[in-house]
């Protein structure tokens, strides 16, 4: 590692690291918080947050964006930012929202299952019956015998 | 100017961030991940990506804030307190972005005209879409065309994920009555 941390590298990546800063409030939502759709929702802060430093990664200083004149007369002295990062985000973004209506689906069967959202109740019940299972178990080895 | 507005944009999306992470009220949260949705379009405009930032304001802003608002009618409209605080997330999380952060120090200045991912493929798309497909948006060129395998595989997974939804969700309506007529 041969970076060296001044003014002009520091205004150079300070924005890569403001997006992890976005990242990492996300993916703190998703370990720290116990209901599922608050889960959701910091997995799409992350997601979302992802998506705008890949753009940036495309972004050419004193570019504008990737769009042509109508006449398609094009001027070639005019910078033009990267398109390629913009189709594979556009592509994200929809996969995205297609696994997020997954996860929703999935918060409203574990209602109806459960009856309860919040990490810790499902436990309590997933818990209550393995417990019962097991004393079930055990009673049918002990008439057995 | 423009580093103005992107610090301005940025604090406000931290701040959303901050108070998704505060608040119980489910219906607030949501809201507010429409919001962060909206302001992240808005960053995303100033990073030259048109395109993407009305996908994500009609996607992000739009349809997933319905998509969780029906979910919230199905559900619960508040968050339980849970009972394990501890640091661990904190830590897990401190850990992550500081790996992040490194991975950073190798990659190219914001902007910079010579990085790979700007000379790389990039200036052929431009310059072959031109006379190639003759369509004025590089990045609709790009999408329709030149990528349009891809295209097709995320309407596959669209379509997948709209099945799995169906199945999720249908009889939902036909066990509660069932349920109901039991009790």
């Amino acid at each position: 590692m041969t970076a060296e941390f001044d003014l002009p590298f520091i205004l150079g990546h300070v924005n890569y690291w403001l997006f992890i800063v976005l990242m990492m409030t996300g993916l703190y939502i998703v370990v720290a918080k116990g209901n599922l759709v608050k889960k959701i929702v910091g997995l799409n802060i992350f997601q979302t947050a992802v998506f705008m430093l890949y753009i940036s990664v495309g972004k050419v200083s004193g570019g504008t964006a990737p769009i042509f004149p109508t006449d398609m007369n094009v001027d070639p002295n005019v910078v033009y930012s990267n398109p390629l990062p913009h189709v594979l985000i556009l592509t994200a973004i929809v996969v995205g929202i297609a696994t997020t209506s997954l996860g929703l689906a999935l918060i409203v069967r574990i209602r109806e299952q459960f009856g309860t959202i919040e990490e810790e109740g499902i436990y309590q019940i997933e818990r209550d019956m393995a417990a019962e299972e097991y004393r079930l178990h055990s009673e049918l080895m002990s008439e057995r015998r | 100017m423009e580093m103005l507005i992107d610090i301005v944009l940025f604090s406000m999306m931290v701040a959303t961030a901050l108070a998704i992470v505060r608040l119980r009220s489910l219906f607030a949260v949501v809201m507010l991940a429409g919001v962060f949705s909206l302001l992240s379009a808005l960053l995303l405009v100033t990073l030259d990506a048109v395109d993407v930032a009305f996908t994500e304001a009609a996607v992000g802003a739009g349809i997933s804030t319905v998509l969780m608002l029906s979910t919230l009618a199905l559900t619960s409209r508040s968050e339980q307190p849970s009972a394990k605080a501890g640091l661990t997330p904190l830590l897990v999380v401190l850990v992550t972005g500081a790996a992040l952060v490194y991975g950073t120090l190798d990659m190219p200045s914001f902007g910079d005209p010579n990085a790979p991912a700007t000379t790389h493929v990039a200036p052929d798309y431009l310059e072959r879409s031109q006379h190639e497909i003759g369509v004025p948006n590089v990045v609709t060129a790009i999408l329709a065309s030149y990528r349009g395998f891809d295209t097709l595989g995320e309407t596959g997974v669209v379509f997948t994920a709209g099945i799995g939804v169906l199945l999720l969700i249908s009889g939902l309506r036909r066990r509660r009555r069932q349920k109901g007529e039991e009790e």
